[in-house]
């Protein structure tokens, strides 16, 4: 293969972006050192979802217009966060169902991958130098269920010799993030981050990781007001800290 | 009939039943049971999804013949010596039922399980006309007798626990003994209910499939009340409907085994009734009349749309509900609607219109795990979602009643002002500049975020910088 075909773009979402940068650093360094050469285009911003998912489809266009132009070459778009992947990979080709942009659209959609589900297809072999340590890993609906990945995640977590991953009860279960939900019905959504933070700290892990940053923000804020010192990490940024 | 009206009112709701820390214990053990029921009866996902393709595949077959098998059904029914009537809406299907038992001179009524009963407050109307109902489903029974209506539309009474029971049942039955012990409260129920079996003037019951071919009304219970209810008085008036009806009767079988296996894990019911007519000249019980009343009440509108017409699959198993992460938290009182968990949040809004019912599509986070379990594969998180954008950016053409309704200008202008900045790199790269820069400053109290959760702060430097350096990280 020449470097050419190595070259793939990496979508570091707007949340990674502006909150957990080390996320996505933590993932370009992954992608590295998989063998790939990752892209990481300036004029990138958001999928969309927020306002896809509160209606505003017209304002969510917009925004993930500026995207299709921003990846405009046909390499793989990898991304840190299966919420947004499974944005631009379901629901890109609805949104813009009848627009100039549809095929190109559909054809980014079809080149779009979850980090974990990348990574894993890829193959990348991960040396564990850490200590041992218990983790849960959290598996976000999107993960789950937008673009099934969760599976990936694990395996890539089962290589890593030092690691023990816990399941915690209802792990199929809703954080309740839900983005805007988080605002819209806050009290409904703290109630369900209080189910899923009481589940995780009742087996003993000692750190919380998840496929999606959206879930971490929330479930993290939740974790600190009720006092835990539980430490939350998108997995990312733990595989790194793992193997480097 | 409720209406789940506002916002402000469904946050209220929410609120009250979060508050009640013991209910919600019990009331979460009680949907765990009932999860598990349904893992055990369809463990294996392709078989599942083998089987939901089938039974999807007939109610989609059906309704897209909608006219045609209702008015096969009717030709079959009559045929049958079964009187069907038509209702546009629910003040209309009260009047026929209360015309019904009028001219039979019916004074008292035994009722088996009918949500679209609840649909249409039945009840109420019978009671203001001087008709006593009782409820004969025992979980039905058990919240009229607490003046509340059904929490699920399976389990109506899954909120309440056998203490609750108990001093219901001590409460109206006094001359009995008081038990907290389940078999014997059953018994207690059945003994009570006996008595007014034989003593109704009419049976009411709801349906759970129609047959056009065969003018069949199909009827699944556990408890005997629904056999009872339909055979025992002299008159039975069953009320449903009008997308429950089915082409054939070799299609129900499949219908039949996912439902009850989605709804509680069996694999049949104790009781499945076919009724197809009333008492012949050489039998010796059943009534002497039997009549279906077919409810539109905004579905035939529903049925219109095809961005919507799936929510018609519903065959009402509520495994939707029973998975659903946000009903287990509050239980489907805080909804305040006939139809709660997902289904309500699709359905009501549809049937009431969005300025009614909208506000119940913010009820859900579109985590998607109703869609995965539904036995007839209605997208229900896609549809939600859909109705959410009907609430504020409405199809020019939407037949949804109230829709754009939701559109509230200060949302509206600020996923504009979000567009504006996130869909111009430049813009969105001064954003992040901002941000970071101003990291130190950013506020503690976000609002709703921060009434729960500690307010993130900004990185101190967004991952463009680094990002720009790509494939030179090292």
């Amino acid at each position: 293969m020449t470097k050419e075909t190595h070259e793939i773009y990496v979508f570091g979402t707007c949340l990674i972006d502006l909150l957990r940068p080390e996320a996505g650093m933590a993932a370009l360094r992954l992608l590295e050192r998989a063998g790939f050469r990752p892209l990481f285009p300036q004029a990138q911003s958001c999928c969309g979802q927020p306002a896809f998912n509160s209606g505003y489809r017209h304002e969510a266009r917009a925004v993930a217009r500026a995207q299709l132009a921003a990846f405009a070459r046909e390499l793989p778009v990898v991304v840190p966060s299966a919420s947004c992947a499974g944005m631009i990979r379901n629901h890109w080709p609805a949104l813009f169902a009848g627009e100039p942009e549809e095929a190109q659209a559909r054809a980014l959609a079809a080149r779009t991958f979850e980090l974990c589900e990348f990574l894993d297809r890829a193959g990348l072999v991960l040396q564990d130098r850490g200590e041992s340590v218990r983790v849960a890993l959290h598996h976000s609906c999107s993960a789950r269920r937008e673009t099934r990945t969760t599976a990936s995640a694990e395996r890539l977590l089962e290589q890593l010799s030092g690691v023990e991953c816990l399941a915690p009860a209802h792990a199929e279960e809703c954080c309740g993030f839900g983005g805007t939900f988080a605002i819209k019905q806050d009290a409904l959504s703290a109630a369900m981050a209080d189910s899923k933070c009481d589940a995780v700290l009742a087996t003993s892990a000692e750190r919380l990781l998840s496929q999606d940053a959206g879930c971490l923000l929330h479930l993290q804020g939740r974790l600190a007001q009720r006092g835990d010192t539980l430490p939350v990490q998108h997995i990312a940024e733990f595989l790194w800290e793992r193997i480097a | 009939m409720n209406v789940p009206g506002s916002m402000t009112t469904l946050r209220a709701r929410v609120r009250e039943a979060l508050g009640k820390a013991p209910v919600r214990r019990n009331f979460r053990a009680a949907m765990d049971g009932i999860r598990a029921k349904r893992a055990a009866a369809l463990p294996d996902a392709t078989d599942f999804a083998q089987r939901r393709a089938r039974a999807a595949a007939i109610r989609a077959r059906a309704l897209a013949r909608l006219p045609e098998l209702l008015e096969r059904l009717e030709q079959r029914l009559e045929a049958n010596g079964i009187q069907v009537h038509w209702a546009e809406d629910a003040t209309q299907a009260n009047a026929i039922v209360l015309d019904l038992l009028h001219r039979a001179g019916a004074r008292s009524v035994i009722k088996g399980k009918s949500m679209v009963s609840e649909e249409t407050g039945l009840n109420d109307a019978l009671g203001e006309a001087g008709v006593a109902v009782v409820e004969s489903d025992l979980g039905e029974y058990i919240v009229q007798l607490a003046g509340e209506p059904p929490s699920h539309i399976v389990a109506p009474a899954i909120h309440k626990n056998r203490h609750e029971v108990a001093a219901l049942f001590q409460a109206h039955h006094p001359q009995r003994e008081a038990t907290e012990d389940i078999e014997g409260l059953t018994a207690e129920a059945r003994q009570v209910l006996r008595r007014r079996f034989a003593q109704a003037d009419a049976g009411i019951s709801g349906v759970n499939f129609l047959v056009a071919e065969t003018g069949t009304l199909v009827l699944v219970e556990n408890e005997g009340n629904g056999r009872l209810s339909t055979s025992a008085p002299p008159l039975h008036i069953a009320i449903t409907g009008i997308e429950k009806v089915i082409e054939r009767l070799d299609e129900l079988p499949p219908l039949l085994d996912l439902l009850t296996r989605s709804a509680t894990g069996q694999p049949i019911t104790t009781y499945v009734n076919f009724i197809s007519g009333p008492r012949r000249a050489d039998e010796l019980d059943g009534p002497r009349e039997v009549h279906l009343v077919l409810l539109d009440n905004g579905r035939a509108r529903i049925h219109a749309d095809p961005l919507f017409a799936d929510t018609l699959r519903c065959i009402r198993c509520g495994s939707c509900i029973n998975h659903c992460p946000v009903y287990v938290q509050v239980g489907g009182h805080a909804y305040g609607s006939v139809y709660p968990g997902p289904i309500g949040a699709l359905l009501e809004p549809q049937r009431l219109g969005l300025e009614a019912g909208g506000s119940l599509t913010s009820a859900c986070t579109l985590c998607g795990a109703c869609g995965d379990v539904c036995p007839v594969a209605i997208p229900l998180p896609g549809l939600i979602n859909q109705l959410r954008a009907e609430g504020v950016e409405p199809r020019p053409d939407s037949p949804l009643p109230d829709a754009g309704r939701l559109r509230h200008r200060g949302e509206a202008l600020l996923w504009r002002l979000w567009a504006t900045i996130y869909a111009h790199p430049h813009r969105y790269r001064w954003l992040a500049r901002l941000l970071t820069a101003l990291r130190r400053l950013a506020p503690r109290r976000l609002g709703a975020w921060t009434r729960w959760r500690e307010a993130p702060r900004p990185a101190a430097r967004d991952l463009h910088r680094p990002g720009a350096r790509s494939g030179v990280l090292r």
